[in-house]
């Protein structure tokens, strides 16, 4: 399935595997149901990636994060905003990996996905056939700032920025 | 009231540029409808019985003469001469065709204004009490907790596809004007017994629609400063555990309901344990920077009584119950609070024609710093009133059809565009509204009855807020005949219930007839001084019921 991330067309390095017998694949991205016993057999070349539901607890995903590579959230339909929470938990809990958004998202929300901790939009092919990827990067820019702090590019927010300026010209407030 | 900066004018600039694309790519087929529908709604863009309908976020219900000339502008240009104000402070225009909406997002940006998510399953425009910065009862101003919300809430990035939509409303003061336990976050500022610093009530879970609800009191006091990082955990929570297998039930009211408010209470609480804070907040200089822009007007020093009003009273018996009606005190010595009915009778409640609109503008310039309201119960406020002009104010008015003396009046309805409009309506509320103001046009004779909210809904979704009238009407459909149920006891501020079904069903042309009854409970029962709804509590349900019985005998 075609992949993006912030600049557009990635290349995708890991493989699905459906089961547990992820073999000597060298990044095997696996399905939550399997994620443990995946780990059990995992190599030590290899990278394991899981491919999650949105419905999963942070909780319990939580103590697997250490041996992850990859960490794919489903989107079963792009409106159902579940995604953007969790994976702002996980790159909270200081989650080094690639954060992916799995699913039939729209072009409108690639700046919302970057800024709440996603790395990758991994999109069916019809709905990458519908949006070029030059659509991606015109709506990744549709705002030059948004109001909210804490997400995306830091610094970048309006509430900083008008911070900085107050800071640069303290005398201008008036 | 506050002005753009450059960010937020290149802020709705950008989403207007973004709206316009969107729009381009509909027609172009590369956005499904599918697709483009959730877009469309974030911009207020519905499809209705007949056309478009579009919204305009009217954010707080706080306008200037100069926004609300340019909504008389669109209304002319754009629609069919008039505009709808809503129980949400906003304006709705029936009749826009989708091609010209941009050029519309772009008149209303050249007047600092957007229609930024006033639909969709995100957070709404946020409002507040009609009479905030004035009211003598208030606390604090809650204009700038607002304008901050909106700021905030603005094509948030974790919080645009929720479960639901997301309804928040901020007062600053005793009495609750913004019905703030019916939506699902309520702010009410307050302050702290020992410390004295204002601090935030926090309500969650409050709805209105077919499953009722108050909200619950999840923080009692909550910092001022901490209001984001708390919001944002609230959100969180929903976002990740509201339901979204039945639209029905995807309300946060839903989740409080089904996970108990304690245990709801418990999960926001560790959320926001686990954030930050300071890089979350505003600071202290934005949000003072916010404050400043809602700053009291400079008045005149003038007499608490104005001795030119009480002769105009004196002498113009119509214009001294027109003052009585329609004004409240004001903070400011000789100032008042004048609200402008939009509930002429036989006129659709909330409806204002163009004309009107530029009239009541020119008012608000001359008479009133420049600056009105718009309340959720569909009228206009002029805020900063000197009592002495009230009377040139009156006429005024009076030749553009806007000087109704029913505020608050059993003719001052609420109600939805029903099915006269809406494709969601399984009954018109518009007629019954009309039907009722009809039966009560004797002034004197609504003055009688005294403060009496009678609310119209013209379906479950409750739009008309039908569940916390004193008298709801929800208009329902059986068996292809429009039925119309009545509910009895809801109240709307701060003592906030849920109306009790009365009895069966009734046909709309009964409607009236069975007010009237109800309302002949009250008026034999009621002791000296009591209003409608006191009475209600005070004798209970069973008495109105057996009247309300009645009529449906009569009828069948």
């Amino acid at each position: 399935m075609p992949l993006l991330d912030r600049n557009g067309n990635a290349e995708d390095r890991w493989t699905r595997s459906e089961g547990a017998g992820i073999g000597n694949i060298p990044a095997a991205l696996v399905p939550w149901e399997v994620l443990v016993e995946a780990l059990d057999t995992q190599e030590p070349a290899q990278v394991i990636g899981v491919l999650i539901p949105n419905n999963v607890p942070f909780a319990e995903l939580a103590p697997f994060l250490p041996r992850l590579a990859l960490v794919a959230i489903a989107f079963p339909a792009y409106a159902d905003g579940r995604g953007f929470s969790l994976a702002r938990l996980i790159k909270r809990a200081g989650f080094a990996g690639e954060i992916r958004a799995s699913g039939p998202l729209i072009a409108d929300q690639f700046a919302y996905a970057l800024s709440c901790g996603f790395d990758t939009i991994e999109l069916p092919e019809a709905n990458a056939a519908r949006q070029p990827v030059s659509r991606w990067l015109h709506a990744r820019d549709s705002f030059s700032a948004t109001y909210q702090r804490g997400y995306g590019e830091s610094g970048r927010n309006v509430l900083d920025q008008r911070r900085a300026a107050r800071a640069a010209a303290p005398i201008a407030a008036e | 009231m506050y002005r753009y900066d450059e960010f937020d004018e290149r802020f709705v600039r950008e989403r207007v540029a973004q709206f316009t694309d969107q729009v381009t790519r509909r027609l172009d087929g590369s956005l499904t409808e599918d697709e483009f529908k959730p877009l469309r709604l974030k911009n207020g863009v519905y499809l209705q019985l007949h056309a478009y309908m579009l919204r305009i976020a009217v954010p707080y219900g706080t306008l200037n003469s100069r926004q609300l000339r340019q909504l008389a502008l669109i209304g002319e240009r754009y629609d069919r001469g008039y505009g709808h104000f809503t129980t949400r402070q906003n304006l709705q225009f029936n009749w826009p065709k989708l091609r010209d909406v941009p050029e519309i997002l772009g008149l209303l940006a050249d007047v600092e204004m957007h229609c930024i998510q006033t639909s969709g399953n995100c957070i709404r425009n946020v409002t507040a009490d009609h009479f905030a910065g004035v009211a003598q009862d208030e606390i604090e101003d809650p204009r700038p907790t607002a304008e901050l919300i909106r700021q905030w809430s603005s094509a948030h990035p974790e919080f645009s596809y929720l479960p639901r939509k997301f309804k928040i409303a901020v007062t600053g003061a005793e009495a609750d004007r913004a019905v703030i336990k019916a939506h699902d976050i309520g702010l009410r500022l307050r302050r702290h017994p020992d410390t004295h610093e204002t601090c935030y009530e926090i309500s969650v879970g409050g709805g209105l629609g077919r499953t009722p609800m108050i909200g619950k009191v999840v923080r009692d006091y909550l910092p001022k400063k901490d209001l984001l990082a708390y919001l944002e955990a609230i959100m969180r929570v929903y976002n990740l555990e509201g339901r979204r297998d039945n639209k029905y039930k995807a309300r946060v009211k839903i989740l409080v309901h089904e996970i108990g408010a304690e245990e709801f209470t418990r999960r926001v609480e560790a959320e926001f344990a686990q954030l930050d804070g300071p890089s979350i907040n505003a600071d202290p200089e934005e949000v003072a920077r916010i404050a400043a822009y809602f700053a009291p007007p400079r008045y005149e020093v003038l007499p608490a009584v104005s001795n030119t009003l009480e002769a105009a009273k004196a002498a113009n018996p119509a214009f001294a119950r027109w003052v009585e009606v329609n004004t409240v005190p004001h903070k400011a010595p000789g100032y008042t609070a004048l609200t402008i009915s939009l509930k002429p009778a036989g006129q659709a409640p909330g409806d204002a024609t163009s004309e009107q609109m530029r009239r009541v503008a020119d008012l608000a310039e001359r008479y009133s710093f420049d600056e009105l309201r718009v309340t959720h119960a569909q009228n206009l406020v002029l805020p900063h009133v000197r009592q002495r002009d009230l009377y040139a104010i009156w006429q005024a008015l009076g030749e553009a059809g806007l000087a109704t003396a029913n505020v608050g009046l059993v003719t001052d309805i609420i109600s939805c565009p029903g099915l006269d409009y809406c494709a969601l309506a399984t009954a018109r509320s518009i007629p019954i509204a009309q039907a009722i103001q009809s039966r009560f046009a004797d002034e004197a004779r609504q003055r009688e009855i005294g403060p009496l909210g009678i609310k119209i809904s013209g379906c479950i979704n409750a739009c008309g807020h039908h569940h916390v009238g004193h008298i709801g009407i929800l208009g329902l459909e059986k068996r292809g005949i429009e039925s119309y149920q009545i509910t009895l006891g809801g109240d709307a501020t701060e003592n906030a219930a849920i109306g009790e079904i009365l009895g069966p069903g009734l046909a709309a042309e009964e409607v009236p007839d069975a007010i009237e009854r109800i309302i002949g409970v009250y008026l034999a029962a009621r002791s000296e001084g009591e209003s409608f709804i006191d009475n209600v509590r005070r004798i209970g349900l069973a008495p109105f019921k057996a009247a309300f019985q009645e009529t449906a005998r009569a009828a069948a």
